[in-house]
């Protein structure tokens, strides 16, 4: 007593069950990245003029990636075709191009969050802001070690010995600032130069002015651009991780199939093609994530 | 691609079930059998509903006696939660008497009865129990589709229930802040501990999503391929309907507030503010160091987007089985069948546009307070057609008055008394006085648990002797039911009252702070009137649960000692999960089913029986 | 009649002018709900007398066959439309679009709710609020007033004159429109005043204005109705209702208390 249309579609629905299966989580799969996509745009909207840091990503890289995932998504879909052409081999082939993308992919996007993780917004007393990088003794300074700029006090335990000792607070620190704060208005050769050039400016060649030093008492707050930034970067964070784990995810499943999987093409053909599809599916659904996340992170 | 996994059973079931005895581990813990499954979600929820029970009865006792030392409990709890209780001294002579409920425990409570019964209780109940057993059974399916997806759901379940029960015992104790969460309070009503309940409460959420995500996917994918050959759509029975729409909210309300339980995640671990406006001040004196810039309103409405779809997650099932249970037991067809459905159908659409009508006072314009009572209203009428057909089922009828009948009438005029009391708050203008109020709390218990609670039961007696091969006891049964009834509506019926006249929910003193007693000289404090309600509701809510004993005692009793089943079909059913052997088998049938008829084809003309099993080609047309 | 009904129902003391159509809406929802109760149990204990097993030991496949159902979800349906478009709707605009405007020379107020007080906030004499900004707010200056700040306070001149009521304390002139902006420094709480037939919630981040006018002198109490912490059920405030003199008078006294030293909270 075999549960009934396990790889053989049902007549009247025209579906396998395990095809079924994956469209309905999909669906919901939507709803989830929908809530978040909702959030964006209500946090976007609420936001205070000059608190929603646009244009700080690498669009060129973000392009790139795009670019990378998409050639994934087509590689999927060949070597699906190819098994059901019953050729392993070619199926092999794509399917090993597809996870190097994956890889690729995830490799790529942790660059980008290592370079926010040493890149800094400071406010300071007097109102106005800058963006750049912070050196503390020639190194530059990423956001979990930021704490030693501010110092901290000593740490005792109940019999007042001390456990930790007290961090003085550095006086001042070299900070390299970018060419132009991400709230300031584009000045006109900016806006005229291509949008890359722009990021650039923005950002990624921290050469663009020279380094000063700063003085720890002008500062009100100082924050690299990890998620507790600004809603901005809590969301940018969120949706781009949630996204990375779905990668990996269907990395994962589609490495299994093509690996040790594999076996089940020799027993049962059908079901394994079966399998390929599905995971097939779900890695569209990934890419398409990104297809948006890409415009509205990165371009809007 | 589960189905790998029986590939192995033989295929004439008796011989599977003679020489194939898994052994305990693979039947009861890692089994993927339906019906283990159900059995397994059903005691374990039903665990949790006397837990969400016991919190509530400790509750009630700090409403009615504030500040009062708890008798007996009061020392365990210390025992249990440490300073969590707080200690009540003599007066005079500053000696220990014992200890009362701290508000921060109430709140606790508060928060996690409320969790407990909606996530833990009742929908593991309603839906993933009796739609594990019953639904498989009622469409003539060997198994759900995904047998192993299904066990994984219940694991899931039963992590994110370890993790509930978990965080009350850790410092701080369990989530404060309502089963709603809402932020900022969530995020810092305990910030003095980094993993504090609120963090458990988040995590343990989103494995019961994702187990209820991995359910509603099973369900709605046996339900859709795996009907037997003739079950068209139109002959499913309606509890097959009620859990098909269920399924579909639960896969497409739940993951916004998987999405909001992350981003509350982050604004409780990393600092993140997404949930957190600008300028913050604690206690008044101390600014919140967080980038602020976010949206406390961006909570609310994630969590109601789940919140009241989810209501329908608790009520549709119990519909479902009271549906099963009049017909049965009317000895006639259900009136307008297909009117139900079209009714619950509607019911699962509309319930995705109605979430603002819980958010009518966080300052909203009259052109969405417009859309949303519009749609408040509409969704009010296939409740009431769904009711009124039920009741029009009665007419005609020839009624037996068993255990599981007397349960599933009391549910028609409790849940219409709920759902009638949710019109008023469904007009917006009328709700500005009621909101928050214990005309609330009386409005969704009277639809959860004299109406919910009470179709649970009633299911439970009429399927058990499918399942035990015995019948629980009629005498027992109707005690439990008159007690349950008559201490139910002692409980929720004053509370209008309360409610009406002002009294506030989520207060660990019922009010007394608010009291004329203790503001003589103010205006609409509570009158000593409706303060002194709260003593009887409390007697009547701890009578209520001592009333469930008859019932645990019935439970476990039966299993042994029960009056036998003559037949497969005790009840005389046609419906087809009383086709197969009692208990059923692995793989349920031992004969191969073909569906020929409407489900509810009870007294038909010139038919040789007063019912005609859908699967059996009957002596007469029945559509 | 109408006042039997309420104590019924166990509607609280009434003092404000729109709260009246509070109560009658709630009434009119309240018989629509009794006539269908007390209709369907009727009809429910009939059909368990008439139809059960003993008197009725075959049943009726058929059953009932007319229509008469349809009519009477119709007729639901209607009652509902007349209560939703006839009353609810308008109403609502009425409480949150129809402000007073100057002519009614309305009473603005500013409540500010915070774990687990209420405080009040007059403009003065001008009639305008000093400005507010959220980068000044510290210990000493949760509302980040531009009053509290040296510098600022010479350029805030409509702040100059502001009034606040000490915490737990708020009055109102009787049969005046009060402009109320709500709002909180923590958590959400709500502000809820029974006899006013008023209930906002008070949301971090938002003013939320509403407007009531009182039609009787007396001293009522302010509930949290919202849940903001352990101290919830105490969250009360003190909301005086005085004749135009005792206002002014409470006023002036609040006044002196400001110019004696700086605002305590
Ligand atoms: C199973 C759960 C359930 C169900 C079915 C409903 C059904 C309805 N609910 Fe309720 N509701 C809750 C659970 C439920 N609710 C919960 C848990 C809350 C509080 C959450 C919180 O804040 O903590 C809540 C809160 C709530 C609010 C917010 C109140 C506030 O916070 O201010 C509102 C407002 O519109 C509302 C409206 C309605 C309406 C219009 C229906 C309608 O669908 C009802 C339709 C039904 C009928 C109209 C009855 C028809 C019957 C007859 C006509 C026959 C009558 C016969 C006899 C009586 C014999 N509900
Ligand atoms: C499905 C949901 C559900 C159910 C069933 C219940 C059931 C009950 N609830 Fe609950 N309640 C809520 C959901 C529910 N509640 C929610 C969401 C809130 C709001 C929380 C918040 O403010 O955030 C709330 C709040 C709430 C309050 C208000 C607290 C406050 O605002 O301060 C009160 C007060 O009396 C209360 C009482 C009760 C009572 C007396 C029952 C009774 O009906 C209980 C009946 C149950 C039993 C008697 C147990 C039976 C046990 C068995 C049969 C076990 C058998 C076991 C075996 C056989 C193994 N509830
Ligand atoms: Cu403030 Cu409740
Ligand atoms: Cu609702």
């Amino acid at each position: 007593m075999d549960i009934p249309y396990t790889t053989k579609a049902r007549p009247d629905t025209g579906l396998f069950n395990a095809k079924l299966g994956i469209w309905l989580f999909l669906a919901s799969e939507v709803m989830l990245f929908g809530a978040l996509f909702s959030s964006y745009i209500l946090l976007r909207v609420g936001a205070d003029p000059g608190a929603w840091p646009q244009g700080l990503l690498n669009i060129p890289i973000g392009t790139f990636n795009t670019a990378v995932l998409i050639t994934s998504s087509v590689t999927v879909v060949l070597g699906w075709s190819a098994l059901q052409m019953n050729n392993f081999k070619a199926y092999r082939k794509f399917q090993a191009v597809t996870i190097l993308c994956a890889l690729g992919f995830l490799g790529i996007k942790s660059f980008e969050y290592s370079d926010k993780f040493t890149h800094y917004e400071i406010w300071f007393k007097d109102g106005h802001r800058q963006t750049g990088h912070v050196y503390h003794n020639g190194k530059k300074v990423w956001f979990w070690n930021n704490k030693s700029l501010e110092g901290s006090p000593a740490v005792t335990d109940a019999k007042g010995n001390v456990k930790e000792a007290a961090v003085p607070a550095v006086a001042e620190f070299e900070f390299h600032p970018d060419a132009r704060h991400y709230a300031a208005a584009a000045p006109a050769e900016l806006a005229a130069a291509p949008v890359e050039h722009a990021a650039a400016e923005t950002g990624h060649g921290a050469a663009a002015h020279p380094a000063i030093t700063v003085k720890s008492s002008d500062i009100r707050r100082l924050s690299a651009f990890v998620p507790s930034h600004s809603t901005y970067f809590a969301i940018y964070f969120t949706l781009t991780a949630l996204h990375g784990l779905h990668v990996l995810g269907g990395a994962l499943v589609i490495a299994f199939l093509w690996g040790p999987g594999a076996k089940m093409w020799k027993t049962d053909p059908e079901r394994y093609t079966n399998r390929v599809e599905i995971s097939g599916l779900f890695w569209h659904f990934v890419d398409l994530v990104w297809i948006f996340l890409f415009p509205i992170l990165y371009l809007l | 691609m589960e189905a790998t996994t029986h590939a192995k059973h033989g295929h004439d079931t008796h011989a599977e079930t003679h020489h194939h005895e898994p052994g305990f581990m693979q039947k009861y813990i890692f089994s993927t059998d339906h019906k283990t499954i159900g059995i397994q979600y059903g005691v374990t929820a039903l665990l949790f509903l006397f837990f969400g029970f016991s919190l509530m009865a400790m509750m009630r006792w700090s409403i009615a006696y504030p500040g009062k030392a708890l008798p007996v409990v009061g020392s365990i709890l210390h025992a249990l939660l440490g300073d969590a209780v707080s200690a009540v001294n003599n007066p005079d002579t500053h000696q220990l008497i014992g200890y009362a409920m701290s508000p921060d425990l109430y709140n606790s409570f508060g928060a996690m009865h409320g969790t407990i019964m909606v996530f833990l209780a009742i929908v593991p109940l309603a839906f993933a129990a009796f739609g594990n057993y019953v639904v498989p059974l009622q469409i003539g399916a060997i198994d759900m589709a995904f047998p192993r997806v299904n066990m994984a759901s219940f694991h899931c379940y039963f992590l994110g229930g370890v993790v509930m029960f978990a965080s009350f015992f850790i410092p701080g104790g369990a989530a404060k802040s309502g089963w709603t969460s809402y932020s900022p309070l969530a995020t810092v009503a305990d910030m003095g501990h980094r993993f504090n309940g609120q963090t458990f409460w988040i995590i343990g959420m989103v494995l019961l999503i994702t187990s209820s995500l991995l359910g509603a996917v099973n369900f709605i994918a046996t339900i859709i391929q795996l009907r037997a050959p003739g079950m068209t759509w139109m002959r499913l029975p309606f509890f097959v309907w009620a859990q098909f729409v269920t399924a579909f909210i639960l896969l497409l309300a739940f993951p916004p507030l998987e999405a909001a339980g992350v981003m509350q995640l982050m604004d409780n671990l990393f600092g993140t503010s997404f949930f957190l406006p600008s300028g913050l001040m604690m206690g008044g004196t101390t600014p919140l160091h967080v980038s602020g810039g976010g949206s406390p309103l961006l909570w609310q409405h994630l969590f109601w987007f789940l919140g009241h779809p989810e209501v329908y997650v608790l009520i549709l099932p119990a519909m479902g089985i009271v549906a099963e249970i009049i017909a049965n037991n009317t000895r006639k067809p259900l009136y307008g069948y297909k009117s139900l459905v079209y009714s619950v159908l509607a019911i699962g659409f509309i319930s995705f546009i109605v979430w603002a009508h819980h958010m009518y006072l966080t300052g909203m314009g009259t052109k969405i307070s417009t859309f949303f009572q519009t749609t408040t209203m509409i969704i009010s009428i296939p409740s009431v057609i769904i009711l009124t057909c039920l009741f029009i089922s009665l007419w005609g009828g020839s009624i037996r008055f068993n255990t599981p009948m007397l349960f599933a009438l009391a549910f028609l005029p409790m849940f219409g008394i709920g759902g009638l009391t949710g019109l008023p708050l469904g007009f917006n203008f009328a709700d500005l006085h009621l909101h928050d109020t214990y005309y609330v709390i009386a409005h969704f218990h009277y639809v959860v648990a004299p109406g919910t609670i009470f179709g649970l039961f009633a299911g439970v007696y009429f399927w058990y002797p499918k399942i035990t091969g015995r019948f629980m006891s009629e005498r027992l049964g109707k005690i439990h039911f008159w007690l349950s009834l008559i201490f139910m509506n002692a409980i929720f019926q004053p509370m209008f009252l309360q409610g009406m006249s002002g009294m506030i929910r989520r207060m660990y003193d019922g009010g007394a702070g608010y009291s004329l007693a203790k503001n003589p000289d103010t205006i609409s404090a509570l009158s000593e009137k409706i303060m002194a309600l709260n003593i009887p509701i409390s007697h009547a809510a701890w009578a209520l649960g001592l009333s469930q004993i008859p019932f645990i005692f019935n439970f476990f009793w039966s299993i042994r000692h029960g009056r036998k089943v003559e037949s497969d079909n005790p009840w005389q059913s046609s419906t087809l999960e009383w086709q197969t052997p009692t208990p059923p088998p692995h793989g349920n049938f031992d004969k191969p089913i073909e569906v020929f008829g409407m489900p509810y084809a009870y007294s038909v003309p010139g038919a040789s029986s007063d019912f005609t099993p859908q699967n059996e080609p009957g002596d007469s047309p029945r559509r | 009649m109408e006042q039997t009904v309420k104590n019924l129902l166990g509607l609280p003391e009434l003092a404000s002018v729109h709260g009246r159509d509070v109560d009658q809406l709630i009434i009119y929802v309240h018989y629509l709900m009794v006539v269908l109760f007390v209709g369907w149990t009727a009809y429910f204990f009939y059909c368990l007398y008439r139809f059960r097993k003993g008197r009725n030991p075959k049943a009726d496949h058929h059953g009932v066959t007319g229509h008469a159902s349809n009519y009477l979800e119709v007729a639901i349906a209607i009652v509902e439309v007349i209560l939703l478009l006839g009353f609810a709707v308008p109403l609502w605009a009425k409480v949150v679009d129809a402000f007073p405007t100057e002519k009614d020379n309305p009473v603005n107020v500013r409540v500010i709710a915070q774990q687990f007080n209420w405080t009040a906030r007059y403009p003065g004499k001008n009639g305008k609020f000093g400005k507010q900004d959220i980068g000044l707010v510290t210990p000493a200056n949760p509302y980040g007033l531009h009053q509290l700040d040296p510098e600022l306070k010479k350029l805030d001149l409509d702040g100059a004159d502001d009034v606040l009521g000490g915490s737990l304390e708020m009055a109102i002139p009787v049969n005046r429109p009060v402009i109320a902006g709500i709002s909180s420094m923590d958590v959400i709480h709500s502000f809820k005043v029974l006899a006013m037939r008023v209930t906002q919630d008070a949301i971090p981040g938002m003013r939320i204005p509403i407007h009531f006018q009182a039609t009787a002198t007396n001293t009522y109490q302010i509930n949290c109705a919202q849940l903001c912490g352990n101290g919830h059920a105490g969250m009360k405030g003190v909301l005086k209702v005085l004749t135009q003199e005792e206002f002014d008078a409470w006023i002036k006294d609040k006044e002196a208390k400001a110019a004696a030293g700086p605002v305590e909270f």
